[in-house]
C-alpha cells in the first residue's frame, strides 16, 4: 500500500506542472486577457468589470495563486457559450467521452493483443505478414478519415449502422434516467432494452474508428514482447520441464510479455484522449471533446482551459492506474520504487 | 594540440567519418532497397509528393480557388478527375495544391522540433546536473498532457493561424527529440574517443559538436522520418476541427471536413481524395522511417 | 589398439563397469550429425558424435565454447533450434528412440524421466513467478498429486536441495535469491519427479568458486543417492575431473576422446586433450606453467578438414587428411578419434 502512496506522491510535481501550463495557456494570450474572457460582444465597461472580477489587474504570481485557489474549490470559471460553470459543463459531458474511449480501448486491446500473440507464435508465416501489413497500413489513416470512411461504408452504402447523430437518435428514443451518465449502462439499469440496443449500436462505429489507430502499437509491442519472451531462458527451462504448450504460452511467456505492453499503454491513452475530440466531431458525440472544439472556435477561454486541465488530470490518473497495475504483474517494480 | 592530438586521433577513432559514412550509406542503401522494395516505393512516392509540393500550383489543371456554380458536386469524370466540391471547385487541383501546405507544416514543425530538441537534448545529456534535471522536468510536463489536447490549447492560446499550428505541433513533438538526443549523448559522452578528444584539449562544446553530434544524427534522422507521419496527422487533425487553416485555403484536413457533410448524400469524392492523400503521405513517411531504421540497425526491426 | 568403425562406440563401451554404474546404458548417442542452416551457408555443428551414459554414473562433456557440447545436450532434450537439421544418428534413452519421438512424447519425457538445468540460473527462472510455484508447475504436469499436496511436495523438493527455511523461500521471487540459491531451485525443479537422468549445462559457470563446489557436491550427492545418471556439460576440465566418472572431450563438433576420468587425466590419447590438461590450472601448477592452445576453432561453415583439430595440432600427419576419421579403441574404457594418438 505504501508503494501506491509513494507513486501517487510522485505525480504531485507532474500535477503542479500541469496546473502551471494550463495557467500559462490562458495568460499567454496576445493582447488583453480580460477582453478574451469577456467575449467578443463585450464593451469597454464589461471588460473592465471582468478584469477586476477575475483578478486580471493583479500581478501574475497573484493571479496564479488565485487560479490555484479557485481550482481547489472546483471553480473553473464560467463558459461564455453555455453560461454555465465550466466544471458543470464538463462533468455533464464527461461520461459520454469516457464511454467512447473505454469502448475504443476494449476494441483495440481485444483485437490487437490476440493478433500480436498469434503472430508471435507463427513468426514469418503468411498470417504474420498479413497482420503486420494490415497494421502498418492502418496506422497511416487519420482517425477522422477512418470515422468518415466507416460512416460512408456502413451507414450510407450498406445501411448496417444507424445514422451518426451522436449517442442516441433523439427523434426515435429518449435517453434513460441519468445514473452513471452512460446511456448504455443507464438503460440497462432502467430496464429499457430498446434504448440499450440503440445506444449500443450508436457506439459501435465511433469506438472502432477511435480504436483503430491504437491497434498498431498494441499489436506490434505484443508481438515483439511475446517473441522475446518465447525466446527467453525461462521459457526454455519451462520447455525442459515438459510443461504444456498452454502453460508455457500463457503463464510463462505472456505474463512476462505484459510488462512492455503496459509501458506503451501510456502512449495509447495519450492518443485515445486526444483523438477522442476528432471522433466526437465526426459522429456528433455529445462529449467533452465536442464541447472543447466549439469552445476553441468561440474563443471561450475558460472552457478551453478547463478542458485541457481535466484531460491532463484524467491522463495522469490513467497512467497512475497502469503503473500500479504493473506491480501486480511484475513484483520487481515494487522494490525498485 | 600538436603532440597530443595525433595520438588521441589514432588511438581512439570516432566510429563515423563523414566521407566514408556517406560511402557506406550509399552501399547499405542499395542493399536495403534491394531487400526491401517497399522502402524504394516509399521514396518514389515521397519524391512525387515533394515535386507536387514545389510545383503544385503550376501542375494543377484548374485554379484551386475558382468556383463554378454550374458544376457543383460533380462526380469524378474525365473533365474533373477527382470531381468537384460543393462550390464547384476542382478537387484534384485543390488536393495537389494542398500538398505544399500540408507537407510544409509538417516539415517545418519536425525541423524545428528536431533542431531545438537536439540542441536541448545534447546540452542536457552532456552537461547533466541542474540543466538536465530542469529540462527533463519541462519535457515531462509536456508529456503529462494528451498531446493533441495540448496542441488544441496552444493554438487556442496563441491564436488561430497556420504559424501557431506549426508551433503547437513543434512543441508537442519536442520531448521525443529531446529524450532521444539526451539518451544518445549520455551514452557517448563517456566513450573513449570523446574522452580522448577532451584530453586532447578540445572544449566540451567542440567535443560535443564535432565528435558526438555527427554520430547521433543518423538515428535521429530515423526518428524524424518516423515522426513526420505523426506530425502530418496532427496538423491535419487540428485543421479538421477548424483550427489554423481557414476556408478557402486548400489543405487536406480542412477539405476532409468540408467533404464530411456530403457523405450522407453520397458524394464521396469530396472527402475521399484529400483523405487518401493524407494516408499516402503518412504511409510513405512511415515506410521510409522503417526502411531507414532497418538500414541503421537491422536488429531493431519489429 | 583396435580401430572401431564409427557408430559402434556403444558396444565398445557397454562392457565398461565403473564403480557406480549398473552396466546398462541410460543414454546412448550414436553417430549424431547435425547442421544449422544459417544465412550464409550451413554450419556443421555436430559430426558423428557418439557417447554413452550408464545408469547411475556421471559423464562429463568438456570442450571450448563452440565445440557443440551444448548443442548435443539440447538435441537430446529435443530443444534444439528449429533451424537445426539432424542429418544422421540415433539417440536412445532408456530404450526409447528420442529422435523418432513426437513433440508430445518428448514433453512427457522431459521433466519426468529426463531433466535439464542451465547456466545463469537467475535468468533461467521465470522472474515474475514465485519459485515454489514454478516447482509446483512441474509437479502438477507430471506427478499424480492432489492440488492441496502440491505445496508440500514443492517445499520438500526445496528441502532436498538444502535450501534453508524452505517454507518462506517458497514465496520468494528469483530476483530475491542469490545465484547459488537460484541454481538450487532449478535443481529442485529438475529433480522434483525423480528423473532417470539429469543434463547439467554449465550449471556453475558464473557462480563464485565456493558456491560452485557446493552446487557440484549437491548434484553429485543427489545423483548418487537416487542412482540417477548425469551428463555434465562444462568447459572446465578440472571440474569434470573432480566430479565425473567418465569424460568425453569435444572439439569443433567432434567427440575426440571418451574415457574413464582417471585414464583421461593420466594418459590422454588425443593431442587436444593433452593441451587442455596443460591449460587447466591445478593446485600444483603456476600461471607460468599454463599453456594456451594455439589457433582457434575452425569455422564450422564451408569446407572442413577430416580431422577438425588438424590445423591446431603439432602431431598432424598426411594420413590425417584421409577420410573417414575412425574411432580407435585404446582399451576397454578408452576410445579416441585420432590418426596419431599419443
Amino acid at each position: 500500500m505504501s508503494f501506491v502512496w509513494k507513486r501517487f506522491l510522485g505525480t504531485v510535481p507532474t500535477l503542479f506542472g500541469i496546473v502551471v501550463i494550463t495557467f500559462m495557456l490562458s495568460h499567454a494570450l496576445p493582447g488583453d486577457p480580460a477582453a478574451y474572457f469577456a467575449g467578443p460582444a463585450a464593451n469597454a465597461e464589461s471588460i473592465a468589470q471582468i478584469r477586476t472580477s477575475l483578478g486580471l489587474d493583479k500581478s501574475l504570481p497573484a493571479q496564479f495563486f488565485k487560479y490555484v485557489g479557485d481550482l481547489a474549490h472546483g471553480d473553473l470559471g464560467t463558459s461564455l457559450t453555455t453560461g454555465q460553470p465550466v466544471l458543470v459543463d464538463l462533468a455533464t459531458r464527461l461520461p459520454a467521452s469516457i464511454e467512447l474511449t473505454l469502448c475504443a480501448l476494449l476494441f483495440a486491446v481485444g483485437i490487437a493483443m490476440p493478433m500480436g500473440l498469434l503472430a508471435a507464435t507463427r513468426p514469418d508465416s503468411a498470417l504474420d505478414h498479413f497482420c503486420r501489413g494490415t497494421i502498418t497500413v492502418s496506422s497511416a489513416f487519420p482517425t477522422f478519415f477512418v470515422g468518415l470512411l466507416l460512416v460512408f461504408v456502413f451507414y450510407f452504402s450498406l445501411d448496417w449502422s444507424p445514422q451518426p447523430v451522436g449517442r442516441l437518435n433523439e427523434m426515435l428514443y429518449s435517453p434513460p434516467v441519468r445514473v452513471t451518465g452512460s446511456y448504455v449502462v443507464d438503460s440497462v439499469i432502467a430496464g429499457d432494452f430498446n434504448v440499450f440496443r440503440a445506444s449500443l449500436a450508436q457506439l459501435i462505429l465511433p469506438s472502432i474508428s477511435l480504436g483503430l489507430f491504437a491497434l498498431a502499437p498494441i499489436a506490434r509491442i505484443t508481438r515483439a514482447s511475446m517473441l522475446a519472451a518465447l525466446e527467453a531462458d525461462f521459457t526454455r527451462t519451462a520447455r525442459a520441464g515438459g510443461l504444456s504448450g498452454r502453460t508455457i504460452l500463457m503463464t510463462y511467456a505472456f505474463r512476462n510479455a505484459l510488462l512492455p505492453i503496459a509501458n506503451i499503454l501510456g502512449m495509447v491513452f495519450s492518443f485515445l484522449l486526444g483523438s477522442n475530440v476528432l471522433i466526437e466531431q465526426v459522429f456528433g458525440w455529445q462529449g467533452v471533446g465536442a464541447y472543447a472544439v466549439s469552445a476553441v472556435l468561440a474563443s471561450d477561454y475558460a472552457a478551453v482551459q478547463g478542458f485541457v486541465l481535466m484531460m491532463a488530470l484524467l491522463y495522469t490518473l490513467l497512467n497512475l492506474t497502469v503503473d500500479v497495475a504493473s506491480t501486480l504483474i511484475d513484483p520487481r517494480v515494487r522494490f525498485e520504487g | 594540440m600538436s603532440a597530443i592530438d595525433p595520438i588521441a586521433r589514432s588511438a581512439f577513432k570516432p566510429p563515423v567519418r563523414a566521407s566514408s559514412a556517406l560511402g557506406t550509406l550509399a552501399q547499405n542503401a542499395r542493399y536495403v532497397f534491394a531487400e526491401n522494395k517497399l522502402t524504394l516505393v516509399a521514396v518514389v512516392i515521397l519524391v512525387l509528393l515533394v515535386v507536387l509540393a514545389i510545383l503544385g500550383p503550376w501542375l494543377a489543371p484548374y485554379d484551386p480557388l475558382a468556383t463554378d456554380g454550374t458544376a457543383r458536386l460533380a462526380p469524378p469524370t474525365l473533365k474533373h478527375w477527382f470531381g468537384t466540391d460543393a462550390l464547384g471547385r476542382d478537387m484534384m487541383s485543390r488536393v495537389v495544391v494542398a500538398t505544399r501546405l500540408d507537407l510544409g507544416m509538417a516539415v517545418s514543425a519536425v525541423a524545428l522540433s528536431f533542431t531545438v530538441g537536439l540542441a536541448l537534448g545534447a546540452s542536457g545529456g552532456y552537461f547533466g546536473g541542474w540543466l538536465e534535471r530542469g529540462l527533463g522536468r519541462v519535457m515531462d510536463t509536456i508529456m503529462a498532457f494528451p498531446l493533441f489536447v495540448l496542441a488544441m490549447g496552444i493554438v487556442a492560446a496563441l491564436g488561430n493561424n497556420v504559424l501557431n499550428i506549426v508551433i503547437a505541433t513543434m512543441i508537442i513533438n519536442l520531448p521525443f527529440y529531446y529524450r532521444f538526443a539526451r539518451g544518445e549523448v549520455n551514452i557517448r559522452r563517456d566513450m573513449g574517443y570523446v574522452e580522448a578528444a577532451r584530453m586532447g584539449g578540445n572544449s566540451p562544446m567542440r567535443a560535443l559538436m564535432h565528435h558526438i553530434v555527427p554520430n547521433i544524427l543518423p538515428p535521429m534522422m530515423v526518428q524524424a522520418s518516423l515522426n513526420m507521419g505523426w506530425a502530418i496527422l496532427n496538423a491535419a487533425g487540428l485543421s479538421y476541427i477548424g483550427l489554423g487553416v481557414r476556408a478557402p485555403t486548400p489543405e487536406w484536413g480542412i477539405m476532409v471536413s468540408e467533404g464530411a457533410s456530403n457523405i450522407i448524400s453520397g458524394e464521396w469524392w469530396t472527402f475521399m481524395f484529400p483523405g487518401a492523400a493524407l494516408v499516402l503521405a503518412v504511409f510513405s513517411f512511415n515506410l521510409l522511417g522503417d526502411g531507414l531504421r532497418d538500414l541503421l540497425d537491422p536488429r531493431r526491426r519489429t | 589398439m583396435i580401430a572401431v568403425p564409427s557408430g559402434r562406440v556403444d558396444t565398445a563401451l557397454a562392457d565398461v563397469v565403473t564403480a557406480h554404474s549398473d552396466s546398462r546404458p541410460q543414454l546412448v548417442v550414436e553417430s549424431l550429425s547435425l547442421d544449422f542452416k544459417a544465412r550464409h551457408g550451413t554450419v556443421s555443428a555436430l559430426e558423428d558424435v557418439s557417447l554413452t551414459v550408464q545408469r547411475g554414473e556421471i559423464v562429463g562433456v568438456v570442450g571450448e565454447s563452440g565445440s557443440g557440447k551444448s548443442v548435443m545436450a539440447y538435441t537430446v532434450m529435443g530443444l534444439v533450434d528449429p533451424a537445426a537439421r539432424i542429418r544422421a544418428g540415433r539417440i536412445t534413452f532408456g530404450g526409447t528412440d528420442l529422435l523418432k519421438s513426437s513433440e508430445a512424447e518428448m514433453a512427457e519425457i522431459r521433466g519426468r524421466e529426463l531433466a535439464m538445468i542451465f547456466q545463469s540460473p537467475r535468468t533461467a527462472l521465470n522472474p515474475i513467478r514465485k519459485v515454489g510455484l514454478q516447482i509446483e508447475d512441474v509437479l502438477r504436469r507430471h506427478a499424480a498429486i492432489r492440488s492441496q499436496d502440491l505445496r508440500r511436495h514443492a517445499i520438500q523438493a526445496l528441502e532436498r536441495v538444502r535450501i534453508p527455511d524452505p517454507e518462506r523461500r517458497f514465496d520468494a521471487y528469483p530476483f530475491e535469491l542469490s545465484g547459488g540459491m537460484c541454481q538450487r531451485v532449478m535443481i529442485a525443479m529438475a529433480l522434483a519427479c525423480s528423473p532417470a537422468m539429469l543434463i547439467a549445462d554449465e550449471p556453475t559457470t558464473g557462480l563464485d568458486v565456493t558456491t560452485q563446489a557446493v552446487i557440484m557436491d549437491l548434484i553429485r550427492d543427489l545423483s548418487r543417492s537416487a542412482r540417477m545418471s548425469t551428463l555434465l556439460i562444462t568447459h572446465d576440465l578440472g571440474l569434470a575431473g573432480e566430479y565425473c566418472d567418465r569424460i568425453a572431450v569435444m572439439h569443433a563438433g567432434h567427440v575426440v576422446e571418451f574415457a574413464a576420468t582417471e585414464t583421461l587425466l593420466r594418459e590422454p590419447a588425443h593431442p587436444y586433450t593433452q593441451q587442455l590438461l596443460a591449460a587447466t590450472p591445478t593446485p600444483r601448477s603456476s600461471v607460468s606453467t599454463l599453456t594456451s592452445i594455439p589457433g582457434q576453432l575452425p569455422d564450422l561453415r564451408g569446407n572442413l578438414p577430416v580431422c577438425r583439430f588438424r590445423h591446431r595440432c603439432e602431431r598432424a600427419l598426411p594420413l590425417c587428411d584421409e577420410p573417414p576419421l575412425p574411432w580407435t579403441r585404446i582399451s576397454a574404457d578408452h576410445v579416441v578419434r585420432c590418426r596419431n594418438p599419443l
